[in-house]
């Protein structure tokens, strides 16, 4: 199982939020609603929707990065026209979130929400800004590593994914009870991002590379 | 070939300015002959309310109305509604072809989602069928004419039944 456990004390907010019984695990017959899902129309999503650096009349503060991948599933096959959906910190690790007390700045150029469908090979690309770190309540000196929310949905409600990307080496990863609820080292490195030198783009931006691939593939028909 | 899988995290507290979207709770427009309305709360295991989840309603199909866009006049599948800060949400949708709809939730703690279904009454069903009737009542709306009441209770006593496929 690569997905954490639903209780995992370190994370303080789980005690109280974890189901206590595990989920019920159930044979759906063809015609369950659960193994189909939305379907999108690319007139739907903005063409500027994946460019968060141009969402607002100035430009965002921060290190510009690109970050694409592929939505797979456990077949290896491409999920072709799914929403991937991303938020994040700004560069100073403040949310555009009016719950977010951090004392970090705001940036008026940058909201930190994104979207976009993944083309035939299930690749999406995002440009926007490296997020900062930021404080937490959960425990003494407590720190966020870096990190981007995907919001991913398959062909099947079942495969509906909700993760956290994160950047290579950053020093936080080890400290992060959020990242660390998931048992298998293997699993945690799948949330890390890679480095892409051919995704960088000269006197631009950094690239990065994340794949996501779902599970509980739908029974094939 | 087999894939390992990317792994859960949670949603977090501040999906409020990138995931919900304008009428998202709106899967048929307002007047719509038939349309129900479907809420409840959102409660965790000391009973408190969760006032930062994000619920998902699937109908089944997509429809006509817009996934993300609320423009045609028909019904859309799909919709999201976060919680207030008493824990409660609402939809307004159709009745679904079937007898459930299927709901999934997201929130800061859970790290990863619950899907669970909300039948619109109590009646013979594989999943209900094999479930205690304590349990079993976790699963079924409570109904008034046209709207309908549906907890979810994410840990402890009546505990949602939530599903793995
Ligand atoms: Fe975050």
């Amino acid at each position: 199982m690569p997905h954490p456990p639903y209780l995992s004390p370190g994370y303080r907010s789980t005690v109280l939020r974890a189901p206590s019984q595990p989920p019920v695990a159930f044979k759906a017959d063809p015609d369950a609603i659960e193994l189909s899902s939305p379907v999108f129309g690319h007139q739907e999503v903005g063409s500027l929707d994946a460019d968060l650096t141009r969402q607002h009349e100035g430009e965002p503060i921060g290190e510009r990065i690109i970050v694409t991948g592929r939505v797979l599933d456990s077949g290896g096959r491409p999920v072709r026209g799914t929403l991937v959906e991303v938020w994040q910190a700004n560069a100073a690790g403040r949310y555009a979130h009016a719950g977010d007390q951090h004392p970090a700045p705001l940036d008026p150029n940058f909201t930190g929400a994104g979207r976009c469908l993944t083309d035939d090979e299930g690749r999406y690309r995002f440009v926007t800004i490296k997020p900062g770190a930021y404080p937490w309540r959960n425990h003494p000196n407590a720190w966020r590593p870096a990190h981007i929310h995907f919001s991913v949905f398959g062909t099947a409600f079942t495969q509906r994914l909700v993760t956290q990307m994160y950047f290579p080496g950053d020093p936080l990863m080890p400290f992060d009870p959020i990242m660390q609820s998931i048992p298998d080292e293997a699993a945690r490195r799948r949330l890390v991002s890679s480095y892409a030198h051919d995704v960088t783009e000269p006197e631009w931006a950094l690239g990065y590379t994340f794949d996501v691939v779902l599970g509980r593939t739908p029974v094939e028909s | 070939m087999t894939l390992p899988v990317t792994p859960s995290q949670t949603v977090g507290p501040f999906f409020g300015h990138a995931l919900p979207y304008p009428r998202d709770w709106e899967l048929v427009p307002e007047g719509r002959p038939g349309a129900i309305t479907l809420t409840g709360r959102v409660l965790d295991g000391a009973g408190e309310p969760v006032p930062d989840a994000l619920l998902e309603l699937w109908l089944g199909r997509t429809g006509e109305r817009g996934v993300l866009t609320r423009d045609g006049e028909g019904v859309s599948g799909f919709g999201r509604c976060a919680t207030d800060p008493e824990g409660r949400y609402r939809f307004r949708t159709a009745r679904p072809d079937g007898p459930y709809l299927s709901l999934q939730i997201f929130a800061r703690g859970l790290l990863r989602s619950v899907l669970t279904r909300v039948y619109l009454e109590d009646r013979p069903d594989p999943l209900l069928d094999g479930l205690d009737p304590v349990r079993r009542a976790t699963l079924v709306a409570s109904g008034k004419e046209d709207t309908y009441e549906f907890d979810v209770r994410l840990q402890g006593e009546g505990e949602t039944v939530f599903l793995d496929f």
